[in-house]
């Protein structure tokens, strides 16, 4: 089904399942451990050994000479994989860092060995005795370092190409004339997912076909790549992902696990599995990198934005991508004179990736921050001074719109519900016992990009409705919207729909990822559902515009059948993928929202605790505000980690992050948050999808850490530009304790 | 090139001693020092009850008690999340106490009688706070909520109890079920798909303060 | 991990007798340090000797009016104890400060206080240490180094002993009694039993091989005003980035110790003796001599800081 025009009324419409709030359909086989994620797949194929793998010690250099021969000789080991015999590999062109090196390291805790062996603690027991001799290069580790040297990257396209600034109007000029300025300089700190599900997998070979039990937030991609490693064709391929222990992004290209399972299965000629470890996920995999940015804003006294520059510096292995830190900048406030530009350096640190909401969240950290100091010194209202500084249009490509755009009643939506009002203009006024507390807001937005997806929708002779696509549920609750837009289209209840998801044998879908999933995957099921009601339809020689699907049943023309009864004869399938024509291209696609924060900072110790939190979005159509609701709040929280506690530290010496574990990585517990609440605004975008529907997972933590670092200074006064914003950095400004 | 003469020398002065400039030379992978290869691994027996069966065993003394669960019984509910003791996805019951089975050695519990996420409930027969995390939407991923569900159900006996909390104004004085003691006793679990509010209430709803 | 063998001891002597006797063998309590670093290749015993059976876990009045923790006590036991709540609320509330509800369970007083660094460098085997690998130099000197030592710490090492219940028992003077191999008994002031890293960071405790701690012991409750601040990045399920543990007697006079700066609990007379004059002299007293990194120097304003935060609420009681 092609899209290229305004989706007028469609069955969705009727929303009796769409858009109500619906428990999910995965609830009893998650709450009961009875979900199967990838490791744990003992019912899929016998035999299996187990995998341990060996990374790198040292950030750059060489393998002199990797002695495996003790390990070899260890009690239950297969075999030791290594570079040097594992037999014909490529790297993928998604993965910059190679997932199994040797001779050359390109960082720190990248792959140099497997460990086969029949049971893990033999696997990892035989590790500690290989022996390796390294040449040790220096590297280049510190960021700030290449802050004058590192060159443009990047263009119209975002990422990677053309290496220029991009300008409307002309900055300088106009900044160099505005009456009040601010120029400041922000910092994020390299970030890792710590999804809760470590990276897994398992792999069988028969013959020259490979099937991987993995996790994953992308199955068409994952076969795309595991077909590049092992130069076999995609056909030969087979990756089931039907349980994903979370992704935020780092299981969407292939990792270190679902490789050395294919190289240890090809080397064993028996099926291996392979985790990795909680303390390698920090250097083995891949991260949010770290980012410089560079904010200048200039206006009138009014507080009308003349001139916006956003500038960001970030590093990757050669031939990595840049965090797109100004990617929001583009488009979030009007503003007739701007640029943007990114600056790349060359780091020999592990490989910077995508992670929810990549350069989108970073960015926001930053500019909503600059908005925040750019508020006080106008001297107006941080809600106010945004709101006058609202676009309609692209500020770039004035005539470019946003298909709905409503993030002005999410900022006074939002303040009207969260007593905003009584925010104090000025900081370090409000004080609660030993607690100083201020309010801070920041926007949020994210564009929703329009991806083609698949999927097959059969009607069994019992009535059912099964679905398959190889989308995947990475915690988004996929499994259950994608029943409910099956439910709605074919007019059954919720109970008579099934969703089989996450295997590369059913058709491919947008996946997990970037926002694009939800409103994609739904949209290609309804395509699919589309295809199947014109069958039912075809099958009674019904009019398939007339016909209408409700209650079980098929209803045109007087005529009333049972959905069982037409398929009594034999299954119907509908398959079918919803693409997108130019209309998707000539609008922005975008969410847009407003978060509130209420933070309270000790007077004493300069401990940050989180009080109160709201988000308001405009999101397109909900499909499921139960799980919506759930994304929200779990991007809240995410983001108050990365305004208080997230950072893995560079050891600028040695080339790694130091804190490689969940006990030295801190992010959120139960204790950090209180109370969080959630508005959706209405709104069905027609010009989005048949869905009407937009993404939210990437939207809901684009400025959190700012409205977070916003309410500190309201809170006490102390301006924190460097990420995050731990007591160490407030301590000496406090107020003097009275 | 080989920058490893360069290297030294600018560690020799972060470093104490001329050892830790050789150790620079060749740093060595995990835990290298020459050690003499044992035979085969000491396995034990090993007889414990888990979710009311009993099973004997005979394990690798170095197999903990999640790895026993997970790999030996197959009981895959209790998660792997750290294998440190730093996010209690591993969480279960044993003799009625919540604890990590990452950080136990199967070995150490012979003789006692473990409760898994499977011995709450099942599909057809939910535990009330397997239906209440459900009907609140207190998980994503589903990755921790099995460790979850099972601290949840430990954390309101530990309540009825009178286990104390660092949430308690007064340590000497009996618990109650409040948000505030229902956060600080579930920090042990991480979820990094944030459903922490609505794991909050789902357990206000099991302990009865909340429907 | 290295394979390694393993028994159930019978009787403290008998335990203290195994691992004395097994080269490479340790006592195995709750596990949950141990194992944690067994599986890192930071531990590497040949042989673990379990005390789960040594009768260990009674918490006892002692006849001059304290009491006595038996070695194998959970965590959760001892601060669930009414009357540690009611006599010893700053050990209370220091284990409830600790780690998450799953490790109280199975933490024990014994294990605890013989817990080991968290320094980021002493966790990564692949990293100098001087604690893991005596004279392989300290690669944290220089490094990243936050949540480091500020005082007591040497040119060796600059490590901290990271727990909360020690502190608590600092300012509470409590003893620690052990059995030997030859089964010898010995009482050690807990102000003696964690030793400064000095040239050997890798002996932590005045432990001698084989020697099994059996109980620590309580001296009469000291009255006065239990407090146990702990100051943290995240709300809970964190190390102290600094604690402060107090008894505040209404005269004004009182007991300071402070956890997270030092290789033990750091406790200094001088600094209790100046309580009447207020945080600033006490907090200077407590951190002469204080060696901070870069990293870490905020800890010692920090520590002043907190102890004002105690007294004023001591004072507001």
């Amino acid at each position: 089904m092609k899209f290229d025009a305004p989706s007028g009324p469609n069955p969705i419409d009727r929303m009796k399942v769409v858009g109500r709030t619906t428990s999910r359909i995965d609830g009893p086989v998650k709450t009961t451990g009875a979900a199967p994620y990838a490791y744990e797949r003992h019912d899929v194929v016998a035999n299996q050994a187990y995998g341990y793998m060996l990374g790198s010690a040292i950030a750059k250099g060489r393998i002199k000479r990797i002695d495996t021969a003790d390990a070899e000789r260890a009690p239950g080991v297969l075999k030791i994989v290594t570079a040097a015999n594992a037999g014909p590999f490529a790297t993928s062109r998604h993965n910059t860092a190679r997932l199994l090196a040797g001779p050359e390291i390109q960082h720190y805790d990248q792959a140099i060995a497997l460990i086969v062996a029949e049971t893990f603690e033999q696997a990892r027991a035989a590790a500690t005795l290989i022996r390796v001799d390294y040449a040790r290069v220096q590297g280049r580790y510190d960021l700030a370092a290449q802050k004058d040297t590192a060159p443009l990257v990047g263009g119209s396209s975002g990422e990677g190409s053309a290496a220029a600034a991009l300008r409307t109007g002309d900055f300088e000029a106009a900044f160099a004339a505005a009456p009040v300025k601010l120029d400041a300089t922000y910092s994020t700190p390299d970030q890792s997912h710590q999804m809760m599900e470590p990276h897994a997998s398992i792999a069988a070979w028969s013959g020259d076909e490979l099937t991987v039990w993995t996790s994953t937030q992308m199955v068409a991609w994952a076969v795309q790549d595991l077909s590049h490693t092992f130069l076999i064709p995609q056909e030969k391929i087979r990756v089931l992902s039907p349980y994903v222990g979370g992704g935020f992004g780092a299981k969407l290209r292939i990792r270190a696990d679902v490789v050395l399972a294919a190289l240890g299965a090809r080397a064993v000629g028996r099926p291996v599995k392979v985790a990795i470890t909680r303390p390698q996920t920090m250097n083995n995999t891949v991260h949010r990198a770290a980012t410089i940015q560079r904010i200048r804003l200039g206006c009138d006294r009014e507080g009308r934005i003349g001139a916006i520059a956003h500038e960001s510096l970030s590093g990757n292995l050669e031939g990595g991508r840049p965090v797109t830190a100004t990617a929001q900048t583009r488009l979030l406030y009007a503003g007739l004179n701007r640029l943007t530009s990114m600056r790349q350096a060359v780091l020999d640190l592990p490989e910077g990736n995508s992670m929810r909401a990549p350069g989108a969240a970073p960015g926001m950290m930053a500019l909503e921050i600059a908005m925040d100091e750019m508020a006080e010194k106008l001297g107006l209202d941080p809600v106010e001074f945004r709101i006058r500084n609202d676009t309609q249009v692209d500020p770039e490509k004035p005539d470019k719109r946003f298909s709905e755009r409503q993030l002005v009643r999410c900022l006074r939506d939002g303040a009207a519900k969260f007593g905003w009002s009584r925010r104090p203009m000025r900081p370090a006024q409000r004080r609660d016992g030993s607690w100083w507390v201020g309010l801070g807001v920041s926007s949020a937005f994210h564009n929703s990009p329009a991806m083609k997806s698949a999927a097959r929708v059969r009607l069994e002779p019992s009535g059912r409705i099964l679905v398959e696509t190889d989308m995947t549920d990475i915690g988004t609750g996929s499994y259950t919207i994608i029943a409910q837009t099956a439910a709605e289209m074919m007019g059954v209840p919720l109970d008579m729909v099934e969703v089989r998801l996450g295997d590369s044998h059913f058709p491919a879908a947008a996946g997990s990822g970037g926002q694009f999933g939800a409103s994609n995957s739904t949209s290609g099921v309804y395509a699919a559902c589309v295809k199947l009601r014109e069958a039912v339809a075809r099958q009674l020689n019904m009019e398939p515009d007339r016909a209408v699907f409700e209650s079980g049943h098929v209803v045109a023309d007087r005529r009333r059948v049972s959905l069982a009864d037409v398929a009594r004869g034999g299954a119907l399938t509908g398959e079918d993928a919803i693409e997108y024509g130019d209309m998707s291209r000539s609008v922005h696609l975008s969410t847009f929202g407003a978060h509130f924060v209420e933070a309270a900072v000790h007077a004493y110790t300069g401990e940050v605790r989180v009080r109160r939190m709201l988000a308001v979005c405009a999101a397109g159509r909900i499909l499921n505000p139960i799980s919506a609701r759930s994304q929200m709040i779990g991007a809240m929280t995410m983001g108050v980690g990365a305004a208080l506690m997230e950072e893995m530290v560079v050891d600028k010496r040695f080339g790694f992050f130091v804190n490689h574990d969940l006990a030295s990585y801190e992010v959120p517990v139960h204790a950090d948050i209180q109370e969080q609440e959630v508005l959706f605004l209405d709104e069905a975008d027609e010009m989005a999808n048949p869905m009407k529907a937009k993404g939210l997972g990437e939207l809901a933590i684009t400025g959190v850490a700012a409205a977070v670092a916003n309410a500190i200074y309201n809170a006490c006064g102390v301006r924190v530009r460097d990420y995050p914003l731990t007591l160490d950095k407030l301590l000496d400004r406090l107020p003097r304790i009275a | 090139m080989d920058d490893d003469r360069k290297l030294e020398l600018s560690r020799r002065g972060l470093l104490v001693g001329s050892a830790a400039a050789a150790a620079a030379t060749a740093v060595p992978s995990a835990g290298t020092q020459a050690t003499p290869l044992r035979p085969n691994p000491a396995t034990m027996p090993v007889s414990f009850e888990v979710n009311g069966t009993r099973y004997d065993l005979d394990l690798d003394t170095r197999t903990t008690l999640l790895d026993a669960l997970r790999e030996h019984l197959k009981l895959t509910g209790t998660k792997k999340g750290c294998d440190h003791g730093q996010c209690g996805a591993c969480t279960v019951l044993v003799n009625g106490e919540r604890i990590n089975a990452c950080l136990s050695l199967a070995v150490q519990h012979s003789g006692d009688a473990v409760t898994t996420i499977e011995g709450l409930g099942t599909i057809e027969q939910l535990h009330p706070m397997q239906a209440a995390f459900i009907k609140h939407d207190s998980y994503q991923c589903g990755y921790c909520t099995p460790g979850q569900i099972c601290s949840a159900v430990a954390v309101l006996d530990e309540i009825k109890r009178g286990v104390p909390s660092h949430a308690q104004v007064d340590i000497a004085a009996r618990p109650d079920p409040s948000d505030a003691e229902l956060r600080e006793r579930m920090s042990g679990n991480i979820c990094r798909c944030g459903a922490y509010s609505n794991i909050v209430e789902a357990m206000a709803e099991v302990a009865g303060a909340r429907t | 991990m290295k394979a390694f063998t393993y028994e159930r001891a019978k009787s403290p002597s008998e335990a203290a007798a195994a691992v004395a006797g097994t080269p490479g063998a340790k006592f195995l309590a709750g596990g949950t340090n141990l194992l944690d670093l067994m599986k890192l290749q930071i531990e590497i015993p040949t042989h673990l000797v379990d005390l789960q059976d040594l009768g260990l876990d009674r918490i006892e009045k002692t006849p001059e009016g304290g009491m006595r923790v038996g070695a194998l006590v959970t965590n959760t036991a001892l601060a669930s104890d009414p009357r540690v709540r009611r006599d010893y609320a700053v050990l209370a509330r220091a284990i409830v400060s600790g780690a998450s509800g799953q490790l109280r369970n199975r933490a024990t007083t014994a294990g605890n206080l013989l817990q080991r660094t968290r320094c980021p460098y002493f966790y990564d085997p692949n990293q100098p240490c001087n604690k893991r690998q005596p004279g392989s130099g300290c690669a944290a000197i220089g490094g990243f180094s936050r949540q480091l030592g500020v005082i007591g710490t040497s040119d060796a090492c600059i490590a901290t002993y990271p727990g909360d219940m020690a502190v608590a028992l600092r300012v509470l003077d409590a003893t620690i009694e052990t059995v030997d191999p030859q089964g010898a008994t010995r009482a050690i002031p807990i102000a003696d039993f964690h030793r400064l890293w000095g040239d050997t960071p890798h002996i932590e405790t005045e432990l001698k091989p084989g020697e099994l701690i059996t109980s620590v012991t309580l001296p009469r409750p000291l009255g006065g005003r239990h407090i146990y601040q702990k100051v943290r990045d995240r709300a809970s399920y964190a190390f102290a980035l600094i604690s402060v543990a107090a008894v505040l007697q209404r005269g004004g006079t009182g007991r300071v110790a402070v956890g997270g700066v030092a290789p033990k609990p750091w406790r200094v007379p001088a600094a209790d003796a100046a309580i009447p004059q207020g945080s600033g002299t006490v907090a200077a007293r407590l951190m002469a001599g204080a060696r901070p990194t870069e990293d870490n120097a905020f800890k010692v304003p920090l520590v002043e800081r907190t102890l004002a935060a105690v007294m004023t609420k001591a004072s507001a009681a």
